[in-house]
């Protein structure tokens, strides 16, 4: 890579890591959906591997599972050349006491370039990302983010409607404990989305409404005229902790089939972070249905992922060429 | 609204009541006229019908007496299921239509608790094919009524459930309480508790202080119930949710529900009738059918009950019938379960604060028709054209004794055996159909 395509790189997406969607400019989202529209374009062509990350090593470390998530940073860093590492932290010393920074610091001392991280309580990636000299990219972070997961979803509907701007997005189900609906309201709000948020008052944060969203009790009515319908994972411990009496009930209030999907607009999508509960938020012929681009977030997860990469590579280049 | 299986209407007949003093505390009327059903509706109403009757309608000279909507009764514990022994939704209405009851609202409390659509559903249909009344239920709040989960509050509603109750248990885990309140707001449903903090209450038998330590019988504390009742009015500011204290006893609890109020919080309440005209002292020497929850309380607790009644500070009052057989009443006082009968006494006792001067006819009939209407979205306890017509008629000044023996209830356990009431119950109407009419002599 050039000094001068790094200059454009560094240009519009000034950062060193991404641990969080929120002060994401709608320009800096842009850039990152370009590089990730050219990257899904390359892999659909059956492109070669490309040499961004050669000689780069990249940790996908995980200290919660996610055989999604990890494969798809895992499946990027390869298209981009990269040595990757998947750290099997359920099994490692962190287990038997070992504080999160003391792993940072001893991972830091194994100089990777870029760490993908993702951990149960939030801002543990904030934290660790201050104790690592390489960028660090959050996979998740208990309820608080969950970028790529969002710049996935904004790509998958950029690219099925040509536009995100004056879209109206429902997002459905538990938002409470959901990563993916907060990085989700982050990035369509910078885009010039209306957001509208759908859940029982047990599944809602408190003062939903400040997030910059409208907020719905009643689907029905909150998927009245949506573009998009993006349901979100219900825990089935949700259901023990009294958040919800039963799947049974929240399916036939919240769970989207096709009487409530009728309420949205004829061509609205349908989109699930997956893992899906079938039958519980979203009825079977619904998830299978022609309107679904539930597949084409997975396609689109590892084109994001490759794009955050590289945007985030030309930084490591730029530190380098700085150092003394 | 409530989807509860309706009683047929009297199709094709015409009554008319003439010579009345028609009081509707919804409407504020209290004048002499009359009053004519139609269909099973109230189709005409007005001092013009004070003498005339239309040709073809069945004539009901009223006499002078108070025609009134028929009363409305929303805690009412049954045995049926699982406890028919003690009563059943059949002789409950016969209780309730001979007190001028015409719409009861069940508690969940029943074995298996009303915790289902398929009990909702089997209460309305046993209630259609027994009942002389409406017969309405509360579902669980809880599944069980443990406190631990909260119940499928939106099915149940859509089944018919009126409303929401832990029923004689209150929800100790405030967490649970705060997701149910939340939950239930969706749905605009009511939430109606039971406000008591069993581990502080224990195993109090009887109101604590003086009282007790005489009679050797250990005290609850009217703190264990405002504690809940705080509690539980800070849970509704944080989630907006529509709550009821079921019966609260004490002045305090009186203080905490106005200050609710003057917040503009959703948060009413009721009383009992025991607790309205009953204290502590009546207990007399371990009188088990005097036994209740919450206890009776103190002399000045009753007072500011009463006065919280004619202030509005309180909602609504109700029977809180709660029949228990012979076997559970007849053991020591602090062994005795707690329960008193209440339906067809409900009007006298409570028309005996009337006499007293401490709340006026209008304003007891209100916290007995009109305000349980509002609060549970039912569309009677008013005098109305075109209203259903249920109404009671009554006659303020006839006295008679209570006599257990002679009470509808399948049980017997009334705190009022051998009371000395002025006013009784002359006919009760329920959709244009009478339901219980007064002889002139008790049956025997």
């Amino acid at each position: 890579m050039t000094s001068k395509s790094n200059a454009n790189t560094l240009k519009n997406f000034p950062r060193r890591h991404l641990l969080t969607c929120e002060g994401l400019s709608a320009e800096e989202i842009n850039f990152l959906l370009g590089l990730a529209d050219k990257a899904a374009d390359h892999i659909r062509r059956g492109g070669r591997k490309r040499d961004v990350l050669a000689g780069r090593t990249l940790i996908n470390l995980f200290f919660e599972s996610s055989t999604r998530t990890q494969a798809s940073f895992e499946m990027a860093g390869k298209h981009l050349s990269a040595d990757v590492m998947n750290m099997n932290v359920a099994t490692s010393s962190v287990t038997k006491g070992e504080t999160l920074i003391d792993t940072a610091v001893t991972l830091n001392a194994m100089r990777p370039d870029i760490i993908v991280v993702r951990h149960h309580a939030a801002g543990a990636v904030e934290l660790l990302s201050q104790k690592v000299d390489c960028s660090v990219i959050n996979a998740g972070d208990g309820a608080h983010q969950h970028p790529t997961q969002a710049l996935l979803d904004a790509l998958t509907i950029r690219r099925a409607k040509g536009r995100v701007a004056g879209l109206t997005v429902a997002i459905c189900g538990d938002i409470l404990h959901s990563r993916v609906a907060r990085s989700n309201i982050n990035v369509l709000n910078a885009l010039g989305a209306r957001v509208r948020l759908i859940a029982p008052s047990t599944l809602l944060p408190s003062s939903p409404e400040r997030l910059g969203c409208e907020v719905f009790t009643d689907m029905w009515k909150g998927l009245e005229g949506a573009d998009v319908v993006m349901m979100l994972r219900l825990q089935r411990e949700r259901m023990d902790a009294s958040y919800v009496p039963s799947s049974r009930e929240f399916f036939h209030f919240f769970g989207l089939d096709h009487e409530k999907l009728a309420r949205a607009k004829p061509d609205a999508l349908v989109m699930h972070p997956g893992p899906m509960n079938r039958g519980v938020e979203i009825a079977s012929t619904v998830a299978d249905h022609s309107r679904s681009v539930i597949r084409e977030q997975v396609e689109m997860g590892v084109a994001v992922r490759m794009a955050v990469l590289e945007a985030l590579s030309a930084h490591l280049a730029s530190f380098e060429e700085q150092a003394p | 609204m409530s989807k509860a299986i309706e009683k047929p209407k009297n199709v094709g007949k015409a009554t008319v009541f003439i010579n009345a003093r028609v009081i509707d505390p919804a409407s504020r009327r209290d004048e002499p006229g009359g009053l004519l059903v139609k269909d099973g509706l109230i189709a005409d109403v007005g001092s013009h019908l004070r003498r005339n009757a239309p040709d073809g309608a069945t004539v009901i000279d009223c006499k002078g007496h108070v025609l009134a909507p028929g009363l409305i009764d929303a805690q009412v514990f049954t045995g049926e299921p699982g406890y028919e022994h003690r009563e059943t939704l059949k002789t409950a209405s016969h209780a309730a239509a001979a007190g001028g009851i015409t719409t009861i609202v069940v508690m969940p409390d029943t074995n298996p608790v009303i915790d289902q659509v398929a009990l909702v559903d089997f209460i309305q249909r046993r209630a259609r094919d027994n009942a002389l009344v409406h017969v309405h239920t509360m579902a669980a709040l809880t599944k069980g009524l443990k406190g631990e989960e909260m119940t499928e509050i939106g099915l149940l509603k859509r089944a018919g459930a009126i409303a929401f109750s832990n029923g004689k248990g209150s929800v100790a885990n405030t967490r649970v309480m705060r997701n149910a309140l939340n939950y239930a707001k969706d749905f605009n449903a009511l939430v109606v508790h039971h406000t008591e903090d069993t581990y502080l209450s224990g195993s109090g038998a009887m109101n604590s202080g003086e009282v007790a330590s005489r009679l050797g019988l250990p005290g609850t504390s009217k703190l264990a119930e405002t504690i809940m009742l705080e509690r539980d009015v800070r849970l509704v500011e944080m989630t907006g949710g529509r709550y009821h204290a079921a019966t609260i006893s004490c002045a305090e609890s009186v203080d905490v529900v106005r200050n609710a109020k003057a917040r503009k919080l959703p948060v009413t309440c009721g009383v009992s009738i025991n607790h309205l005209t009953l204290n502590e002292n009546d207990i007399g020497p371990y009188r088990t059918f005097l036994k209740v929850r919450p206890p009776l309380r103190r002399e000045e607790d009753r007072v500011a009950m009463v006065k919280g009644l004619a202030n509005g500070d309180i909602d609504i009052v109700v029977s809180s019938h709660d029949p228990q057989d012979a076997d559970t009443k007849r053991r020591p006082f602090s062994e005795a379960a707690d329960g008193a009968n209440g339906l067809e006494t409900l009007l006298s006792a409570a028309l005996r604060l009337v006499h007293s001067g401490d709340i006026t006819l209008a304003a007891m009939l209100k916290a007995l028709t009109i305000n349980p209407a509002r609060l549970l979205g039912l569309h009677s306890g008013r005098i109305s054209k075109g209203a259903v017509a249920d109404l009671v008629l009554f006659d303020p000044g006839e006295p008679w004794v209570v006599n257990k023996d002679l009470l509808r209830s399948r049980s017997k356990n009334t705190p009022f055996d051998e009371a000395k009431m002025q006013g009784r119950v002359l006919r009760t109407m329920v959709a244009g159909e009478t339901v219980y009419e007064y002889a002139g002599v008790e049956r025997t």
